[in-house]
């Protein structure tokens, strides 16, 4: 467990020294503030699009950062070949894998709760509610991006750093629609479009299911056991995604 | 005891096209690195060296054949921790500083605070970067960083050292360095095996050395046996006031005779000939000016292996191997 702590502390230090992150996250305070003066434009409903914008902010610039720093995590050391010398120490591939991955966790984790804490400084400035429910969206968003985390670090292990940046949007987008489609596909006549739907949904993360940001902003709360399914269900679905990963990454040569 | 052993090493690259057939970059190579020597693996540019060592490593997995290390199979995560690493023109982590980075791989190393603490300080000091201690490694030099890279191979104190070809990019003080580290770390019972395509470094501390051309080791022993396998030493033959040119029987004893103005130099395939070859000048009215022994080298023999055509066309005929 050691050798996993050092790699993922050395990722959060590298991004630490990365100008993107901080471009990010004030790229992300810009528009929470912007949606300050939108909401001073607009006559009804100040709270909700100050609320509303603000998540969409924290979960986009989360999941740009999950995605673009999560496709280049292991494909990066083998272009640059600084995976050489780390492979040549005692450490195994999966522990690699693995301290890459939570390095990039702990660093959203952290550009989380600063784009969180912006967030609820806006809303308290503006004297705003701020309910438990915001709350609840945030730690959604963060099991979202656990999951796209893993699936650019699975499409990395064996891609390009382009191919991975296209499969995981794909899949990001993909996993936001299938709940959707699967409904309607349910309302049509046709068996097999039925059977392709269905494969889809359960292949693909149903990324849906970890969105509430819409009735958080009003202030409805979740029941604490979807929170937790919901939850439990993302950090599976990485899970399997993550031992991919490292299955893949074993058969590599550098 | 054999700190390496390799045992009909193959390694075919697929180039990941249907249709192309794989490129084979080791076609059975066997060698053996015995402990407490310096090893030289010597090879001309895509012999196959680096894929050796990343076999070695564990970074590329052999297509047959085996490797081991330390009496371990290659590949071995726990092994590892009595082996120390530097590739070819290394490439690091460039955000971090030189201190950093070096404790950053005590710590990969499974090394304590104060243990790390202390051997940053001495190889920075050893590989002369003290003064660069607190710079960013985007900052380093060439030279700097493979210095860099080698405090990094060193700093678990490592049982077994494989290098990549540690003297390329450093100026002359700078291999001198490296060479005398290499000696060092024998002296304190430390098998060193590293790769190169410059004989210089190999003739001058390898205690044994491993000649491999396209992916087979061809000769393996020690440089005074390896040379030693020419029986045939060639003679130059430098002498004034003499006509060659014409002379059949002076030609059909050199292999090569060369007239530059008064002096005449004469290329003969073996000693014997040396006497008959006085003779005749002497007969002819010619002065001797000197006669020097050839003594084949190793890079006789490496580039007689390594491009037999071109050697042919080139040079002395007679250094080659008899086969
Ligand atoms: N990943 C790879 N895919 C395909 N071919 C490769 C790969 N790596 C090496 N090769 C080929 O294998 C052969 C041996 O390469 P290698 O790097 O081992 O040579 P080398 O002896 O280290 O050469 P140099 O002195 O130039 O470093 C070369 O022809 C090279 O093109
Ligand atoms: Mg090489």
């Amino acid at each position: 467990m050691g050798a996993i702590g050092v790699i993922a502390l050395n990722a959060f230090r590298e991004s630490l020294r990365d100008k993107i992150l901080y471009n990010l996250v004030l790229f992300a305070g810009l528009l929470i503030g912007l949606s300050v003066l939108l909401a001073d434009l607009t006559i009804t409903e100040h709270h909700k699009l100050i609320a509303d914008m603000g998540l969409a902010a924290i979960n986009f610039i989360g999941v740009i950062i999950a995605i673009f720093i999560g496709i280049s995590l292991v494909n990066k050391e083998i272009e640059r070949r600084t995976i050489y010398t780390i492979m040549a120490r005692p450490i195994s591939r999966t522990f690699f894998i693995l301290g890459k991955y939570f390095g990039l966790v702990l660093t959203l984790f952290v550009n989380l709760s600063i784009m969180l804490a912006v967030f609820l400084v806006t809303l308290w400035l503006y004297h705003i509610p701020i309910g438990l429910s915001l709350l609840q969206a945030v730690q959604l968003i963060f099991v979202e991006i656990l999951v796209v985390t893993a699936i650019a670090l699975f499409f990395s292990t064996f891609s390009s750093t382009t191919l991975s940046a296209i499969l995981t949007l794909g899949v990001y987008v993909i996993g936001h629609l299938t709940a959707d489609v699967r409904s309607m596909a349910a309302k049509g006549e046709s068996g097999t479009v039925k059977a392709v739907v269905d494969v889809f949904y359960y292949l693909f993360p149903n990324l849906e299911t970890l969105n509430i940001k819409g009735q958080a902003a009003v202030g409805v709360l979740v029941a604490p056991e979807y929170l937790m399914l919901a939850s439990l269900y993302g950090v599976v679905y990485a899970g399997v995604l993550l031992a991919g990963a490292c299955a893949v990454f074993q058969q590599r040569d550098f | 005891m054999d700190d390496i052993v390799i045992e009909d090493l193959t390694k075919s690259y697929t180039s990941g096209w249907p249709g192309r057939p794989p490129y084979t970059a080791l076609g059975g190579l066997s060698l053996t690195v015995r402990r407490g020597e310096i090893f030289g693996f010597l090879g001309p540019n895509g012999a196959g060296k680096t894929t050796t060592l990343k076999i070695l490593l564990g970074l590329v997995r052999a297509t047959s054949g085996a490797a081991f290390l330390l009496d371990r199979p290659a590949g071995d995560v726990g092994t590892r921790r009595r082996i120390g690493f530097l590739p070819e023109s290394p490439y690091f982590y460039d955000y971090l500083t030189a201190e950093e980075f070096l404790s950053f791989y005590g710590q990969l190393a499974g090394l304590g605070r104060t243990v790390i603490a202390q051997r940053v300080a001495d190889l920075l000091s050893l590989v002369d970067l003290v003064d660069a201690r607190t710079r960013q490694l985007r900052k380093f030099s060439k030279g700097m960083l493979q210095r860099i890279g080698l405090a990094q191979a060193l700093i678990h104190d490592p049982d077994l050292v494989i290098l990549d070809e540690p003297m390329t990019g450093l100026d002359p003080v700078g291999r001198k360095q490296v060479r005398d580290l290499i000696l060092s770390l024998r002296d304190r019972g430390k098998t060193i095996f590293f790769s190169t395509h410059i004989l210089h470094d190999v003739e001058m501390i390898c205690d044994r050395v491993g000649i491999v051309i396209k992916g087979r080791l061809l000769a393996s022993g020690r440089i005074d046996e390896l040379v030693r396998q020419d029986h045939t030493q060639s003679v130059e033959i430098v002498c004034q006031q003499i006509r060659a040119e014409g002379n059949a029987f002076l030609h059909s004893l050199a292999t090569r005779v060369l007239q530059q103005g008064q002096q005449c130099l004469l290329i003969l395939p073996t000693p014997d000939a040396v006497d008959a070859v006085v003779g005749e000048i002497r007969r002819q009215g010619g002065r001797l000016l000197s006669v020097t022994p050839h003594k084949a080298s190793l890079e006789d023999l490496f580039f007689q292996e390594a491009a037999p055509g071109a050697f042919h066309a080139e040079s002395h005929r007679h250094t080659g191997r008899a086969s």
